[in-house]
């Protein structure tokens, strides 16, 4: 409990950065609540492919390096499918895709390797990314596509009564946060109630001793799988439908890696938090520090928030390689 | 039958250590040297030397640097284009600030730089490993880029924010022309190969090697891992940068902020891992594979009539990158450089296997 003291030192630093701009009146509290809206519904998406890479690696002990591009081949898929069906139908049938290229990449590319070193299947999972781009943008295409949900884009007056000027709102960010919080709820529950879901956590205990007790760890690795692969899947119509479909969703889609460094490698509710502080915090480095720094050093434009993500994780590995929810086991050099 | 070591025996300490123990191996080499240094200018064409052979060169000093990070201590790297940026930017800076100075004072310089930024960055690397490294480097990776592309003082207040270079001097010789840059490249090449050689069958490497296979042991037996660690960090990161400046200067030319990429990174890895981790001669493979490939992808179908848009055929190039990796891994975890020295076990044998 000693190792607290950084931890507690750079929560701190980070809530202070969270209320500054308020409390020293730089931003007016409307546009200052706008902002921070703004970083949460950024952050649940990477919540939704944090969430995937956490489902993996705890049931699997397997660093999915190819999360993000599972979800650019299921926007992809949707939003093309789409083109000649309804949303409905062309969702259902993406989710069958899915799962099939879930369970391919299990059976061809993870099964061989079963008890390799972890860097050896990271690497492994690189080559599916590539692959997974390649396959998808020669399938599907490699324009911009939409997806429509079918929901009205022009944001929303708010709070008109509290705030100076209101705040601008998408409804389609509230259905968005709405449906993340009922995948997490559905899988909370698949997780702690079901048969499968007690084989999965029993899986992700210890390999070993579930396998003993008769737990066919192959069935198990292929429905974990397919569960990242239907995350993947609704992270990636949420972001189609918000962004557009295109390949920067797979580069996006690599912020997910320091959010779980934050929340715990093995942590699902880890994932969740880990992409709200990513969100906001580079959207709040974004709006208030970027125009500091760029007026202290002289900078050629902002764009502090390709890498502030990235940087805090640096940080919190100092501090606690662990993660925030993550199991204190890990290996100390 | 012509290769095998029979009859040469070693009688000095300097025998037994030589680089090449084996005659026929040294007369290889002998004919492998004359042959890049004399006939390649001869009968290559431009061509040739601008879209193959000077990326191939510059490529495989970049993943010998990798290499000696990831294949002999085994810490992994997802942003090692970060250091070759640093490399870049370094001599462009000293090159445009210090007029007239010597590209041999600007070389080491960045590599110099270089090597600090990749001490500073491989410090998180003695508190953790694996995964949790790879998103450390990539951290490195991604803050470059922001770095050189937003502080004007580094692209010397360039209003594009892209930099170029002019041609380099060495001694009143101007490296200018394709077939100059190729051999000056070359020369730097086997330099710094026959360094990396003696540094890694040193004791530096030996501690780097037992680092990689159990870093526990290796500490019992004595081996410190800040030391043993961030050398391999300042080394490898030596190396990019060295790679690095002769890509913006050689190469690029004048290059933009994002020339040195996460993509360039990940071709970095694919290399060793291709090549073969572990292999001073996996990378030279694994970078020929790398730099060659896509320009085959590239000819091949319109060479046999088949229509491929450029679209098609880099998505073609992702495909066939990932599927190489995955295969090696699995198949083949030591890459091409193993496959060569299985190749020469066989040929030692033949035709009498038995």
């Amino acid at each position: 409990m000693r190792r607290n003291w950084p931890v507690l030192l750079l929560g701190l630093v980070l809530l202070i950065g969270l209320i500054l701009p308020l409390a020293s009146g730089a931003a007016p509290a409307g546009f200052y609540v706008e902002v921070l809206l703004g970083g949460l519904m950024t952050g649940v998406l990477y919540s939704l492919v944090a969430l995937g890479f956490a489902l993996i690696f705890k049931a699997s002990g397997v660093f999915n390096f190819a999360q993000g591009a599972m979800v650019l081949f299921a926007a992809l898929a949707v939003a093309r499918l789409a083109e000649h069906m309804p949303l409905w139908a062309a969702i259902v049938i993406s989710l069958a895709i899915m799962v099939l290229v879930a369970w391919l990449i299990e059976r061809l590319v993870l099964r061989p390797l079963v008890n390799q070193e972890g860097v050896a299947l990271l690497m492994a999972t690189l080559g599916v990314t590539y692959f997974l781009d390649g396959f998808g943008q020669t399938v599907w295409g490699s324009d911009i596509y939409k997806i429509d949900l079918g929901i009205a884009k022009e944001p929303v007056m708010i709070l008109e009564q509290v705030f100076q000027g209101g705040i601008l709102v998408n409804k389609e960010d509230f259905v968005a946060a709405l449906v993340a919080a009922a995948l997490v709820a559905g899988l909370t529950i698949f997780f702690q109630k079901t048969a499968t879901g007690r084989a999965l956590r029993a899986v992700a205990d210890d390999h070993q001793a579930a396998q003993s007790i008769g737990i066919p760890l192959n069935r198990i690795w292929v429905v974990v799988w397919s569960i990242a692969g239907l995350v993947a899947l609704v992270a990636g119509v949420i972001w189609g439908s918000k962004l557009g479909v295109q390949f920067s969703i797979a580069q996006v889609a690599l912020k997910a890696l320091p959010v779980v460094i934050l929340g715990g490698f093995t942590s699902v509710s880890g994932a969740i938090v880990g992409g709200l502080i990513v969100g906001v915090g580079e959207k709040m480095a974004e709006v208030f520090l970027g125009p500091v720094l760029v007026k202290a050093f002289d900078l050629a434009g902002g764009g502090i928030e390709n890498w502030f993500a990235y940087v805090l994780a640096l940080l919190f590995l100092l501090v606690r390689p662990e993660g925030l929810f993550g199991e204190k086991h890990i290996d100390r050099v | 039958m012509l290769y095998r070591e029979n009859g040469q025996f070693k009688s000095s300490y300097a025998a037994d250590q030589q680089m090449l123990p084996i005659l026929q191996d040294r007369v290889i080499m002998f004919a492998a040297l004359v042959f890049a240094f004399a006939a390649v200018p001869l009968i290559a064409s431009d061509y040739l030397f601008l879209s193959i052979l000077i990326p191939f060169l510059i490529l495989t000093l970049a993943a010998i640097g990798l290499n000696i990070l990831v294949g002999y201590c085994g810490q992994i790297s997802i942003g090692h284009a970060a250091f070759m940026a640093v490399g870049a930017y370094a001599a462009y800076n000293l090159a445009v600030r210090v007029p007239g100075l010597s590209f041999l004072v600007v070389l080491p310089f960045a590599g110099l730089v270089a090597a600090a930024v990749g001490v500073l960055f491989g410090i998180p690397s003695l508190r953790i490993k694996g995964l949790y490294l790879a998103v450390a480097t990539l951290a490195a990776q991604f803050f470059m880029d922001w770095l050189f592309a937003r502080v004007k003082w580094f692209t010397n207040y360039s209003s594009s924010g892209s930099v170029s270079t002019a041609p380099i001097e060495l001694f009143g010789w101007v490296i200018e022309t394709p077939v100059e840059k190729y051999v000056f490249l070359l020369a730097v090449l086997i330099v710094f190969t026959v360094l990396a050689k003696n540094i890694v069958r040193g004791h530096i490497g030996r501690e780097w090697m037992a680092m990689r296979d159990m870093d526990v042991a290796a500490e019992v037996i004595g081996i410190r891992p800040v030391y043993a660690k961030l050398t391999a960090f300042a080394v490898s990161a030596f190396y990019c940068g060295v790679a690095g400046a002769l890509w913006g200067f050689m190469h690029l030319g004048s290059w933009e902020p994002l020339a040195f990429n996460l993509n360039l990174s990940l071709n970095l890895l694919f290399m060793i891992i291709i090549g073969g981790m572990g292999s001073l001669l996996g990378s030279y493979f694994g970078a020929a594979f790398i730099v060659v490939l896509p320009i085959l992808l590239n000819q091949v179908p319109a060479a046999l009539g088949i229509p491929m848009s450029t679209a098609m055929a880099s998505h073609l190039e992702f495909m066939i990158f990932g599927a190489l990796i995955v295969v090696f891994l699995i198949v083949e975890p030591h890459g091409l450089a193993r496959l060569w020295a299985i190749g020469k076990e066989k040929l030692r044998l033949w035709p009498f296997p038995h």
